[in-house]
């Protein structure tokens, strides 16, 4: 009984919270891998550009409600997901005639493309903030819970309870299924290995006939996709504030590189890394030790690794291990 | 020559004696910033009972009196310094009401008023840190310190029988203050607070907090955050979580958007924010309604006080200099004398200047204590039925 019961306070309070989160920054480091491995540049945008597909998608959810259109137990943000990829891909594709094109057939330095695309950031994070304001913003609907907390207990009749949110569900769900047919197109269509070849070697690429600016158009409306499904999933299972997508680039950026910058699979693999590093090494061990040790084991401290203040903190420390001892990442990445 | 000099004396001196002068109290608050939504009713409340004091034609004579406004901003340093130095040196005022948040008010008084001799009567400041800061006697409060703030919701918990809490505050000059002074005070009376650590406001994501403060574990979870803020995240993640299902709420975490948000889901869940029971605060409310501002915002009350002891001191100094003025804050505050209520300050004045003595009541029971704040009395409270309802004052 009381090995379940440190189970479950052990999975309600790390393993759940961390598969959700993890689901979420695989989606956002896939998005910044695919930039880096197609255009070959980090794009400091890509908070902002999730930021910028959940707003789309929480005014679209807000209209729609307001019609009385719903999926039943389902959250309405799922059908106003198209509207906001749609719109991003806009704003992306323009964004990227209008800065991103110059700088390509100049040829620039891959440090100055960084440059450009923070001021990117910037203009897109204003925007953001006019259109919507800075407030907090709960647009999830339909069922709450898959299995609450009090259910689970009177359920099995264990003193610890576990809590399944919809959206925590939704967002794994989501995510594997965008997962999936991101791989099948890139590894099946002849649009996906044109890409490809081009990310592994330009020239040659170009040599084959392949059009660049085709290849570069669909890796945009790609990332558009990824984006606007990371940002309204983050949304949609916390709450979508404009502000802190800035502070999500971190963890992000940490997970592609982690996993091996310019790798899909690497992207995965470090948003889960990151997620359930900063989960389990900020959680407090204090019960699932009293419920797994004898009573004199029981501990008076919390036996908590790091305070939860510092949950950043182990993203940065483990991207800054990553480079040290493996630059190209776990996976075959690119080395930077 | 000696005649003349004589003749400028006695002009000044008549002058001097102040018939139909001006004088302008300036009333710095956070009309931006975090606290932005308390400003404008808090500014109705000062400059209210100060209109009140010039209207009647009794303050110093018929002097009147101007409001000048300052915006303070609620935690930036630089801002609020800047505009008490415009009130002392540009506009040169004769006393400042404000700040609204702590920061702004630590910073307007150590870099402006202490150095410049200027009275500040804060509203609505309650860091335990303006309790020890050596002041010269020039500041003043018409709110509590979070000290005592502090007390009172530990002696309410431990008297509702509840022993063992967790305790989250938001990591600023308040959260910390009144966290820490809880602790002590809980600790004191044999509580324990199994954890007592910080969350940052602005995350989307409390999970991570929730965990470790669900592993301390406790009989409820004290959120000492802001309502607009991470508190509702943290709430929010606890009742998702199962971790905790009863809260305790102190001051900025109780209002209408705590009620709307979680209604029956924190049932029993208690509280309680600065206010008392004297009749004062409804005495305020036909104010309020003729001056277009809600007189029973929070802090609204205290405003309304902090700019009627200011305007009653100076009458009883019988001067509107700082040095002499800021002697006869208590006096006018406390007893012995007859008790004034909100609406007569003319009555207050008329009392003053014959020499008289008073004992201010005003919108929120004013009693101070040294060095320079209210006593403070709370209003508790408990979530019945999805709502916020009053149970008692302590």
């Amino acid at each position: 009984m009381d090995l379940l019961n440190a189970l479950v306070a052990f999975a309600n309070f790390v393993v759940v919270p961390a598969t959700a989160y993890g689901a979420q920054l695989a989606l956002g480091a896939l998005g910044v891998t695919l930039i880096y491995g197609v255009l070959r540049f980090s794009n400091f945008a890509h908070g902002e550009t999730m930021s910028f597909g959940a707003m789309v998608v929480v005014l679209v959810t807000t209209l729609f409600q307001s019609w009385g259109i719903s999926l039943g137990p389902l959250p309405t943000a799922l059908l106003a997901l198209p509207f906001g990829i749609l719109a991003t891909a806009i704003l992306l594709l323009t964004t990227d005639k209008v800065v991103y094109k110059f700088y390509r057939r100049v040829k620039a330095a891959p440090v100055m493309l960084v440059i450009v695309s923070t001021g990117v950031m910037f203009v897109m994070n204003g925007a953001v903030r006019m259109i919507i304001g800075t407030d907090d913003r709960r647009f999830a609907d339909g069922e709450r819970f898959l299995i609450s907390a009090r259910d689970f207990k009177t359920m099995t009749g264990l003193s610890e309870g576990l809590a399944i949110r919809t959206t925590q569900v939704i967002t794994v769900v989501v995510a594997m299924i965008t997962v999936a047919a991101l791989f099948w197109f890139l590894n099946k269509t002849r649009t996906g290995k044109s890409m490809r070849a081009y990310s592994d070697n330009e020239d040659l690429a170009l040599l084959s006939g392949i059009n660049p600016e085709r290849v570069v158009k669909i890796t945009w409306l790609l990332v558009a996709a990824l984006a606007t499904i990371a940002g309204a999933l983050y949304g949609l299972d916390k709450s979508y504030k404009p502000l802190i997508f800035q502070q999500l680039l971190l963890p992000v950026f940490a997970a592609a590189i982690v996993g091996g910058i310019g790798n899909p699979l690497g992207a995965i693999a470090g948003g889960f890394v990151i997620a359930f590093s900063e989960v389990t090494l900020t959680y407090a061990f204090k019960k699932v030790v009293t419920y797994l040790g004898p009573d004199s084991w029981a501990p008076d401290g919390l036996v908590q690794l790091l305070s939860t203040d510092y949950k950043f903190a182990v993203s940065f420390a483990i991207l800054i291990i990553v480079l040290l001892f493996k630059p190209t990442g776990l996976f075959k990445g690119q080395s930077i | 020559m000696k005649k003349l000099l004589l003749a400028t004396t006695a002009a000044t001196m008549l002058t001097g004696a102040a018939s139909a002068e001006e004088i302008k109290i300036g009333v710095m608050l956070g009309f931006t910033g975090p606290a932005e939504s308390l400003a404008p009713d808090m500014f109705g409340g000062a400059k209210a009972a100060i209109a009140e004091a010039s209207d009647s034609g009794m303050f110093l004579d018929g002097t009147t009196i101007a409001v000048v406004q300052g915006d303070s901003s609620c935690v930036d340093a630089a801002v609020s310094t800047a505009v008490a130095d415009r009130f002392v040196t540009a506009d040169g005022v004769s006393g400042i009401i404000g700040a609204l948040c702590s920061g702004a008010t630590i910073a307007a008084l150590q870099n402006v008023a202490i150095p410049n001799g200027m009275v500040m009567i804060s509203p609505s400041a309650t860091s335990p840190a303006l309790t020890s800061i050596e002041d010269n006697g020039l500041f003043f409060r018409a709110s509590p310190s979070d000290a005592r703030q502090g007390q009172v919701m530990a002696e309410s918990l431990m008297e509702k029988g509840v022993t063992s809490v967790a305790v989250t505050y938001t990591n600023n000059d308040y959260g910390k203050g009144l966290a820490d002074a809880f602790e002590a005070s809980y600790t004191e009376m044999g509580g324990i607070v199994t954890i007592n650590a910080s969350h940052e406001d602005g995350k989307a994501d409390y999970s991570a907090e929730v965990g470790a403060l669900a592993a301390a574990g406790g009989d409820l979870l004290v959120v000492v955050g802001y309502l607009d803020q991470g508190g509702p995240g943290i709430i929010r993640a606890a009742l998702d979580t199962g971790a905790f299902d009863m809260f305790h709420l102190p001051d900025a975490m109780i209002g209408q958007s705590i009620e709307d948000r979680f209604g029956d889901e924190i049932e029993g869940s208690t509280g309680q924010v600065p206010g008392s029971d004297s009749e004062g605060g409804d005495m305020l409310v036909p104010i309020g309604e003729a001056n277009g501002y809600d007189a029973t915002a929070p802090y609204a009350p205290e405003s309304y006080d902090a700019g009627a002891l200011m305007v009653l001191a100076m009458q009883a100094a019988g001067s509107t200099d700082p040095q002499v003025y800021k002697d006869k804050v208590f006096d006018v505050a406390n007893a012995p004398g007859e008790m004034i209520y909100p609406g007569e300050i003319a009555k207050a004045l008329e009392i003053l200047a014959a020499g008289g003595e008073i004992d201010y009541v005003g919108g929120s029971a004013v009693e101070l204590i040294e060095p320079g704040e209210a006593a403070g009395s709370y209003r508790e409270i408990v979530v019945e039925g999805g709502k916020i309802t009053t149970v008692g004052y302590r």
